[in-house]
């Protein structure tokens, strides 16, 4: 090794000052000896592999996700297909039973017709649409999950890393596997995308929910001889109702997130308008359906947060 | 009051830690709980602990914090499963009891009231009080009655709608005992269950329960580290000092006979006249030496009461009645002796 690396610093040594000898790298190593593979052969290599089973995942992979794909095809036929006057006050009475608050459905009112004013109806509502799919898989998913989580430390041992690893990888990087495993023109991808990284806060905050349940309500509970299904129905669920809500907010915004994003893979909505202006730096597009975002996220942070301060006043203990 | 045993604990050790047993041999060759913690990292939780409770009795546990009194109600229903010995409920070791037998016991034998209440926050006070029923199964039709009806008893009338938040501590401890009474179980574990009430509330509270007591004789085992509370309520008084009985007797005899300096020092602020009856101290009636007597007394009046009727003349006498038939004779000297604590007379004595 210490000739390999004499040799390798070799060439250059009578040129260059004793510290300028370069990290033993990969390339560096096969400048000096060629059996020494090199960094392309190892991107290479993973992308070797990577395409190597990718066959294999695809055929597990693609009937498992395909329902997916249905809902999201279907839901953004229905926002094409259903009238605007049907649309807005379905929407608004959504709001107003998540709510209860005329206040905010005022408010919403506004701001839809705001969008629907300014054209940029078809793209609101196909945003909303798909992180309405997306996120009531995330919480389908997600809460199961975190109950799981929550009554085995061992379960929750393995996920957490998991879990740590969705939210700290950067959006983009999901993109990229995905790609190549499924074809860019089918919804599942992007669907799959905003899954993958908005479904962790609700698994996290369902479990840590459950875990922050009073002791003595689960002892009381249990001295009066509950099973653990009424223990989990009748107790630990309501009880940790606020946790899950607000785990749901943040999912809810995350999904508005990475739908912006996914965009880059054909997921239509806003995010197209955000890229066409970027792409042909038409300045006004980009900037007014930013706005239109904003807006977006405005609303579903209202929304849910007013449903979660409503769980939180019928909570409050002693 | 029946002689009938409803609760017999025999040699029961709890002791946390990784290796109970083991360290349990440590204890039956004569660890402490100090030596047990500093040598083999166990906490001693409850040692060799014998008690009987009998049906219809208020049994009441008093000791210190960390003495163990939680952990020792919590075997009765096997929220925490003891290191050794034997838990008898009605004669079946509940110890022996599976999981569905367990539950059994838990909806129909036993109900239990806590230090914190612990109401289910998001469920109207109704149907907190319905919540021992509603865990058998029973139909909302069925046990909203039998809630209604113990949410009255206890001075809940109209309140029913209402959530635990919007009550004060001490009617959400009266929603804690109707819950506890509707499951209609004979037995009723109390963990300090006034313990965090204001002193008024509490004594009111204290009242209720034995109000209770006076009409359904359920066997109550109550949890209390005051002592007044405890011999207010107690038919039966078991001290517990480091997981260990201390003594484990009568109020009466406690107060007068205390076995241990622990218990002396416990006992010696007490308002003994108030506390101790005529039963206590009183001779039994011998011959017919009735005549220089100054009137009668009941058997269980207070030593204050009879004070009261003395008008502070030591010198008088009485006869002790029980249902209008003589039955012993006390006399203002003995009444005044028993007044002192035997801490304090002996303390004067080494004084002079
Ligand atoms: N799960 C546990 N693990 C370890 N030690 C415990 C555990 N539960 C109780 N103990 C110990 O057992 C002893 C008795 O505790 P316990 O809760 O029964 O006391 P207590 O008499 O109810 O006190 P308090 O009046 O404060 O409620 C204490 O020393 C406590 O530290
Ligand atoms: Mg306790």
């Amino acid at each position: 090794m210490a000739d390999l690396l004499a040799k390798a610093k070799g060439g250059e040594a009578n040129s260059a000052p004793w510290w300028e000898f370069s990290f033993p790298s990969l390339d560096a190593l096969n400048k000096a000896c060629a059996s020494f593979p090199q960094s392309r052969d190892v991107t290479k290599g993973v992308e070797e592999v990577f395409l190597a089973i990718k066959d294999a995942l695809r055929i597990v992979l693609d009937p498992l996700t395909q329902p997916l794909s249905w809902m999201l095809e279907f839901i953004l036929s229905v926002v094409q297909v259903a009238p605007w006057w049907l649309m807005l006050p379905v929407i608004l009475l959504i709001v107003y039973l998540a709510s209860k608050s005329l206040r905010l459905v005022g408010f919403v009112a506004i701001c839809l017709g705001f969008l629907a004013f300014i054209d940029h109806y078809d793209h609101a509502m196909q945003t909303l649409s798909i992180i309405f799919v997306c996120a009531f898989l995330c919480v389908f998913f997600g809460v199961p999950i975190g109950i799981a989580m929550s009554r085995s430390d061992n379960l929750q041992r393995i996920i957490i890393p998991i879990l740590d690893m969705l939210q700290t990888l950067p959006p983009f990087v999901y993109l990229i596997p995905l790609i190549f495993l499924f074809s860019v023109t089918e919804p599942k991808l992007y669907g799959i995308a905003i899954i993958l990284y908005a479904i962790v806060p609700v698994i996290r905050l369902t479990d840590l929910g459950i875990r922050l349940v009073d002791e003595d309500v689960i002892e009381a509970a249990d001295s009066f001889g509950m099973t653990e299904r009424q223990k989990l129905f009748g107790v630990q669920i309501p009880l940790a109702l606020p946790n899950i809500m607000a785990g749901v907010n943040q999912t809810i915004m995350m999904s508005l997130a990475m739908v912006v994003i996914a965009s880059l893979v054909s997921a239509p909505g806003l995010g197209v308008l955000v890229l066409r202006g970027i792409r042909n730096l038409e300045l006004g597009v980009g900037l007014v359906s930013g706005l239109g975002i904003v807006l977006l996220a405005i609303i579903l942070d209202r929304v849910t947060k007013a449903a979660l301060d409503r769980i939180n006043a019928s909570q409050k203990s002693q | 009051m029946s002689e009938n045993i409803k609760i017999s604990i025999r040699g029961l050790y709890k002791i946390f830690g990784v290796d109970p047993l083991c360290a349990l041999e440590h204890v039956r060759s004569g660890a402490g709980k100090t030596e047990l913690l500093d040598k083999h990292q166990h906490v001693l939780g409850l040692q060799n602990i014998n008690v009987d409770m009998r049906e219809g009795e208020i049994t009441v546990i008093m000791g210190l914090s960390g003495s163990g009194k939680s952990t020792l109600i919590r075997h009765l229903n096997r929220l925490i499963e003891p290191t050794a010995g034997s838990v008898k409920v009605d004669g079946d070791n509940v110890l022996d009891y599976d999981e569905l037998a367990l539950r059994g016991l838990r909806r129909e034998k036993m109900s239990m009231v806590f230090q914190k209440f612990a109401l289910l926050p998001h469920r109207t006070v109704t149907e907190n009080a319905a919540t021992t029923l509603a865990v058998r199964g029973l139909s909302e039709r069925e046990s909203t009655p039998e809630a209604r009806k113990w949410l009255d008893r206890v001075g809940l009338n109209g309140y029913g709608e209402h959530y635990p938040r919007q009550l004060s501590g001490g009617m959400q401890q009266r929603v804690g005992i109707a819950r506890a009474l509707t499951s209609n179980s004979p037995i009723m574990l109390m963990d300090e269950a006034f313990s965090a009430l204001d002193p008024l509330i509490r004594t009111d509270m204290q009242d209720l329960l034995l109000e209770l007591q006076r009409e359904l004789h359920k066997t109550i085992v109550f949890i209390t580290h005051d002592l007044d509370e405890a011999l207010k309520l107690a038919d039966h008084l078991v001290i517990l000092k480091d997981g260990l009985i201390v003594q484990n007797d009568e109020p009466q005899q406690i107060l007068l006979n205390p076995k241990d300096p622990y218990i002396e020092d416990f006992v010696s602020d007490i308002n003994r006249a108030r506390v101790l009856r005529v039963r206590s101290i009183m001779k039994p009636i011998n011959g017919d030496k009735t005549s220089d007597v100054h009137g009668e007394v009941n058997l269980n009046d207070t030593l204050e009461s009879v004070i009261e009727k003395s008008n502070g003349d030591v010198s008088h006498s009485y006869i002790v009645t029980r249902d209008n038939v003589p039955v012993g004779i006390v006399d203002m000297s003995t009444l005044v002796k028993a007044l002192v604590p035997r801490v304090s007379a002996e303390k004067a004595a080494r004084k002079f």
